[in-house]
């Protein structure tokens, strides 16, 4: 097994995420994380997708991915060639006495406190799944109440667009 | 019917979007609207039933002059009608249903067509707009429902989107891979006031179905066909929805290759052609699944490696190399691994094949093939298709299938239901024309045959449509020989009765040690007769013909063949112990065919 990341630019039409969403799990492909969001372009979404498949299999669901209508594009961003971010919330145990230890873990990983109470505190980061999970396991120790983590999204290194091209298709059609 | 059916290529460059012209748009309701987009794309025939949401679309269709409306008597009649139709035409088949369980009933045809690529549009009413979501009475989200078994669908709520909806639905199902498109339309969408305008430009960015053949993959394939000595090209349903038999009888010529037609291509390539080794698969013949083990090319068309032909993946056609041509790229490569993969129309990808391979072949001369041929005339001696005669007295079904083949003769078209008649129609009726075996492949839904038949003679009126059902089978479906009767639809049933599901009562005979398990229907010889098929036959105004020695056989043939002003019913009553041989069973290698019970071709000697 290995993870891929697949950018789909799709036609921003009702029922599109479930179209997609529908053939992973119809095709018995496993969806690690999925985000989904509008892009420079009204018409177009884009949806990041992160699934952990063999090659064989990848190329199949790229092909049936392609089948759909509303599917214009899809690209596979290969780790090295782009940037990959997920957002972490995360609620955690912090009192007076231990308040103090987690804001050197928060700074230590240049992530940010969003809220404050008495007895916790509410921590923001972005970061790659590694950089995240380091931080989770930082703060453990200190009692973690809730996790909240987006999908990761994506975008390939340098000046390329992968939308542009995408995009004079939908004005043509 | 004399005309070729048009390919996916050809009605993509006729629906071309076209610019909105300075046509004035007609003010009318969206159910006129409905109305006028079918009419304009071009459709004659609508297989459908009313009900409250679809109502207002039923008032203006009450007044067309060019759609003509078949009152169908299920839902699933009416979307196997359509089917039916598609196949036997080409065209798009039409089937209409209300919201609900209308739209739900027609879930089974919808999948049926999606497994089998039949271009199929079912227009289905919803509630209105501001009921959906709220389980409004006979609300069902059908679009959610068929969302993995269309190709494509549609909620409409805005009139306005009507004619633009209905376009491309009809675009979207009769080119690339055919398939069924839902459009699911508000009946307050039906009951508004809104501009008709056509012809229509079509939104569709995401749809670029590759029809042209690379031709660097053209010349790989023609250099393999040129030089393998095995060679055999694996035929499927593609070539027949692309229109290509007639290009595929020159390519089988000039490549000199053995042929094996699938189920859907049953017909693709004359079974009369010296060259064709008939069906492959689970009940192929021996030579056809012999040759595609043996093979050290197979050039796969139109054809998708289904499990039902490969038996065990892994041991199938160990020594072949692959060339896979399909118009859908997601099939190449899906099952089994490809040397040479070409996307594009079937008939466009023969026709570039064959110069490129006579190009190959003035280069590098023809293959000696002569082996091969030799050894598969072996195979065709020692294991012709036959069946051997009862032993209870009672018809022997492929004498049945096999006389009927003969005296109905090529130009008829035969329409089966799934099972064991279904097999035994494919394997002793001898097809020599495209589109004349129409069947349930992919999905095998049983009762398909009785509404495909009537379909596909609302498609060719004159040709003579014989369905070939079996007891099990028919009893799903047959409340639409009312249809048939009321709206002048002739066509002719050969009721393979063995009074039991015979199919699985075979399985129950070979791997569940004879227990036989709620396969009885008691429909045959000797039985009550729950129900009488000749007396039901006579009730939907049928003529019925009972049919027990085999000395009537073709008297009642022959009598059915000449009734043209109803419909006819023959109940064969036959031996239920007869099987469908050849076969390899589930998931075993195909190396390990059965001819005959208990009876495995010894390949090592022929090695």
């Amino acid at each position: 097994m290995s993870r891929h990341t697949l950018s789909v630019l799709v036609e921003n039409k009702p029922g599109v995420l479930t179209r997609v969403a529908g053939l992973f799990a119809r095709r018995a492909f496993n969806i690690h994380s999925l985000a989904v969001g509008p892009t420079e372009h009204e018409e177009i979404s884009r949806i990041t997708v992160v699934v952990d498949v063999e090659d064989h299999p990848l190329e199949q669901v790229t092909k049936q991915l392609n089948k759909l209508v509303h599917v214009i594009k899809i690209v596979e961003l290969d780790t090295e060639a782009s940037v990959q971010r997920e957002l972490l919330l995360v609620k955690v145990k912090a009192d007076a006495a231990t308040r103090s230890g987690v804001l050197e873990v928060v700074q230590l990983f240049r992530a940010k406190v969003v809220d404050v109470v008495p007895d916790t505190v509410v921590i923001e980061a972005t970061g790659t799944d590694s950089k995240l999970d380091a931080l989770l396991t930082a703060l453990e120790p200190y009692g973690v109440r809730e996790i909240v983590k987006s999908g990761t999204l994506a975008v390939g290194r340098g000046s390329r667009s992968i939308t542009d091209r995408a995009l004079e298709r939908v004005r043509s059609a | 019917m004399g005309q070729p059916n048009p390919t996916p290529a050809q009605v993509a460059a006729r629906t071309t979007p076209r610019a909105v012209g300075q046509q004035v748009g007609e003010q009318v309701t969206g159910a006129q609207s409905i109305v006028r987009s079918l009419e304009e794309v071009g459709v004659d025939t609508v297989f459908g039933i009313p009900g409250g949401a679809i109502l207002p679309t039923y008032d203006p269709l009450m007044d067309s002059a060019r759609l003509r409306h078949i009152l169908v008597r299920h839902e699933q009649g009416g979307g196997h009608a359509a089917s039916g139709y598609a196949h036997a035409t080409g065209r798009v088949g039409v089937t209409m249903a209300t919201s609900g369980p209308g739209a739900t009933n027609l879930v089974t045809p919808i999948a049926d067509a999606n497994m089998d690529s039949v271009p199929l549009v079912a227009i289905t009413g919803q509630v209105a707009a501001p009921a959906i979501g709220t389980d409004a009475f006979q609300e069902a989200d059908i679009v959610g429902i068929t969302m993995p078994i269309t190709k494509h669908s549609y909620l409409v709520t805005d009139p306005d989107d009507i004619p633009r909806t209905i376009a491309e639905a009809f675009h979207i199902a009769s080119t690339g891979r055919p398939g069924p498109v839902l459009v699911d339309i508000a009946k307050s969408a039906m009951q508004a006031q809104t501009t008709f305008r056509w012809p229509q430009e079509l939104a569709l960015p995401g749809y670029h179905p590759v029809t042209k053949p690379h031709a660097k993959q053209i010349r790989e394939a023609a250099k393999l066909l040129a030089t393998a000595r095995r060679p055999v090209l694996y035929v499927g349903g593609g070539v027949i929805r692309s229109g290509a038999a007639d290009v595929l009888r020159r390519l089988v010529d000039v490549s000199g290759a053995a042929v094996t037609t699938t189920l859907m291509a049953r017909g693709a390539v004359p079974d009369s052609h010296p060259q064709h080794l008939g069906m492959p698969g689970m009940h192929g013949t021996v030579p056809a699944v012999a040759a595609l083990q043996k093979a050290d090319l197979i050039v796969a068309l139109g054809a998708r490696f289904d499990d039902r032909v490969t038996g065990k993946l892994s041991s199938f056609a160990p020594h072949a190399a692959i060339v896979h041509a399909d118009i859908d790229p997601a099939e190449i490569g899906k099952n089994r691994a490809v040397d040479v993969p070409i996307v594009g129309d079937l008939r466009e990808v023969i026709g570039e094949l064959i110069p490129a391979l006579e190009a190959e072949h003035a280069k590098v001369g023809k293959p000696d093939i002569e082996a091969w041929w030799h050894q598969i005339d072996t195979w065709r001696e020692t294991y012709p298709l036959g069946f051997t005669s009862t032993d209870d007295g009672h018809l022997a079904p492929q004498h049945v299938i096999s006389r009927l083949g003969e005296i109905a003769g090529p130009d008829a078209i035969y329409v089966a239901g799934v099972g064991q008649h279904q097999m035994w129609a494919a394997q002793f009726i001898r097809y020599e024309r495209p589109n004349t075996w129409i069947n349930s492949g992919g999905l095998g839904t049983m009762g398909y045959s009785v509404p495909a038949a009537m379909g596909a003679k609302v498609g060719a009126p004159d040709r003579d449509v014989w369905a070939i059902d079996g007891d099990g089978c028919f009893q799903m479906t047959n409340q639409e020989l009312a249809t048939c009767a009321i709206n002048d639809i002739p066509i002719k049933v050969a009721l393979v009765n063995n009074s039991s599901l015979g199919m699985v009562r075979q399985w129950q005979t070979l791997f569940y040690n004879e227990r036989y398990s709620n396969t009885d229907l008691h429909t045959g010889h000797g039985t009550v007769r729950i129900p009488d098929f000749v007396k039901l036959a006579e009730a939907y105004g049928c003529v019925g013909i009972r049919v027990e020695h085999e000395n009537e056989v073709d008297e009642a043939i022959k009598r059915a063949n000449e009734i043209d002003d109803r419909p006819v019913v023959v109940d064969f009553t036959v031996s239920r112990d007869a099987m469908v041989w050849p076969m390899v069973a589930a998931g075993v290698s195909n190396d390990d065919i059965q001819y005959a019970r208990g009876i495995s071709p010894a390949w090592e000697r022929e090695d």
